[in-house]
């Protein structure tokens, strides 16, 4: 090798070449990608918005999915302080999950509250409605909380009445496939549908239970089969729903709507 | 040396220098992404992708790289093209890249793409190069796909999300392994593929590093 290769200043060149390409490069297909990101993460969260709501069919091509959710969905931003709807953001650009991070928008949730460990919980969320002949028809809350490996994130739908669900689903998650990853088994998700949230006394009653559910307890109906081998995973759906569902989460929010307060 | 030519590069890697079952390179990434065929496809592809381009540009600049600093401008290379290929799967295959999640970043540190950017591409020419970093995209890939049929299949019951046998939860009859979903178990299959792969290419299998000396009676040994 020659001493004029190996010199520093030939060295340093180099690497100054080398590094700037790359950075054209890199800097190059981010920009030139990100609408098409941007672009399909939405389409995404509205596709499962969609399902959870039990909206439409999951083979549904992406402009059918924009199309239906101009339609039928509407987003509203939710005070989670006072349970009513606000007009401090616009909904449809305030991200609750952004918000969460922000220490403006957000409070550290004390260690005995965060039963979801979720850490810090957002002032404001975004719900999602859906209206017909001018009544409230659907109900699309985002929920989150940890599991065993890593945090879920979803959604549940609950019917008019506030008390019956449509569904469930997570649409981001890391979980063991096939174990904990069976969350996103039609057929547990199938469960759900028809579960009553919340008891005779108005007290929240939805929870996941191990090996099976007794048909003829009068609990029965707000209970749903765990998933077998996954122990961790049902508890945090469990304890997930429990929080968002309750006094710290959307509870406040759902009284609110029941008495048309919000 | 006489130089390989462009079939030798492409074909030997896959079974007579599997980078896995020979070199034992990137098993790390072969324990996470093979719990379903899916991901282990994507991965392969991707890797392949960019084990030859950056072999490609590496032995395009080789000749001008100081020696000094000649990992570093690999390793930015490889990077480069790492981050592109997460950007393109996230625009295109959004919910394949959140199961990929962090391991197409972690394509930077595989070992297959810095060994061969460090054994070949640094000596020879930019087309052979390229060809040699298809082939061990290939080689690695063979591997995965083996490892994504067994755990999923025998897993889950499954096959590209397919259902192929039908398993107890959904009232079949199959009762899935379990252990086959989690990463431990790639461990099991990769050593026996490397068992099945040395008993049919017997030259694959290595001398001992030491051999334990036979007994001797104290009386010899003094």
């Amino acid at each position: 090798m020659s001493s004029q290769k190996e010199s520093t200043v030939r060295t340093l060149m180099v690497a100054l070449l080398v590094c700037l390409v790359c950075s054209v490069f890199v800097a190059g297909a981010a920009v030139a990608l990100k609408p098409t990101q941007v672009d399909n993460r939405l389409l995404d969260k509205q596709r499962s918005i969609l399902a959870i709501a039990g909206l439409g069919d999951p083979g549904m091509s992406s402009s059918q999915v924009k199309e239906m959710f101009k339609g039928t969905v509407s987003a509203k931003l939710v005070d989670l302080q006072t349970g009513k709807f606000s007009d401090a953001r616009d909904p449809l650009t305030f991200d609750p999950l952004k918000a969460s991070k922000d220490p403006k928008l957000s409070s550290v949730l004390p260690g005995a509250e965060d039963i979801a460990s979720i850490k810090r919980m957002e002032r404001y969320s975004t719900v999602y409605v859906v209206e017909k002949n001018g009544e409230l028809d659907t109900l699309i809350m985002p929920v989150r909380g940890y599991g065993l490996w890593s945090t879920l994130y979803g959604f549940i739908a609950v019917k008019g009445d506030l008390n019956t669900v449509v569904g469930m689903g997570f649409y981001q998650h890391a979980e063991t496939p096939g174990l904990g990853g069976e969350v996103d088994n039609p057929k547990w998700k199938g469960q759900w549908p028809g579960k009553t949230l919340f008891d005779e006394d108005g007290k929240l009653a939805v929870q996941i239970v191990k090996g099976g559910i007794d048909a003829q307890s009068p609990q029965a109906v707000h209970q749903v089969d765990g998933l077998a081998g996954a122990t961790l995973t049902s508890k945090g759906v469990d304890n997930l729903l429990n929080f968002w569902l309750g006094e710290n989460g959307f509870g406040p929010f759902i009284a609110n709507l029941r008495a048309g307060e919000a | 040396m006489s130089q390989p030519t462009i079939k030798e590069v492409l074909i030997n890697p896959i079974f007579n220098n599997n980078p896995i079952g020979l070199q034992i390179l990137g098993i790390c990434s072969a324990l996470a992404v093979t719990s379903n065929l899916k991901t282990a496809l994507v991965m392969s592809i991707a890797l392949t992708l960019v084990t030859a381009f950056s072999n490609l540009f590496i032995s395009m600049v080789r000749s001008q790289i100081p020696s000094s600093i000649r990992m570093i401008v690999q390793m930015v290379i490889i990077a480069s093209l790492v981050i592109v290929v997460d950007q393109v799967l996230k625009a295109y295959a959004f919910s394949l890249s959140k199961q990929l999640s962090v391991f197409v970043g972690l394509i930077i540190t595989n070992c297959i793409v810095m060994g061969r950017a460090e054994a070949f591409a640094m000596q020879n020419p930019p087309v052979l190069s390229f060809f040699d970093g298809i082939g061990n995209g290939l080689g690695y890939s063979a591997m995965l796909i083996v490892l994504g049929i067994v755990r999923e299949l025998f897993g889950a019951g499954k096959l590209m999300g397919f259902e192929i046998i039908p398993v107890i939860n959904d009232g079949g009859w199959y009762q899935p392994n379990g252990l086959l979903l989690l990463p431990p178990s790639a461990f099991f299959l990769i050593g026996l593929f490397i068992w099945a792969l040395r008993s049919w290419k017997k030259d694959q299998v290595e001398q001992p590093s030491f051999k334990i000396a036979p007994q001797v009676s104290n009386k010899e040994a003094y």
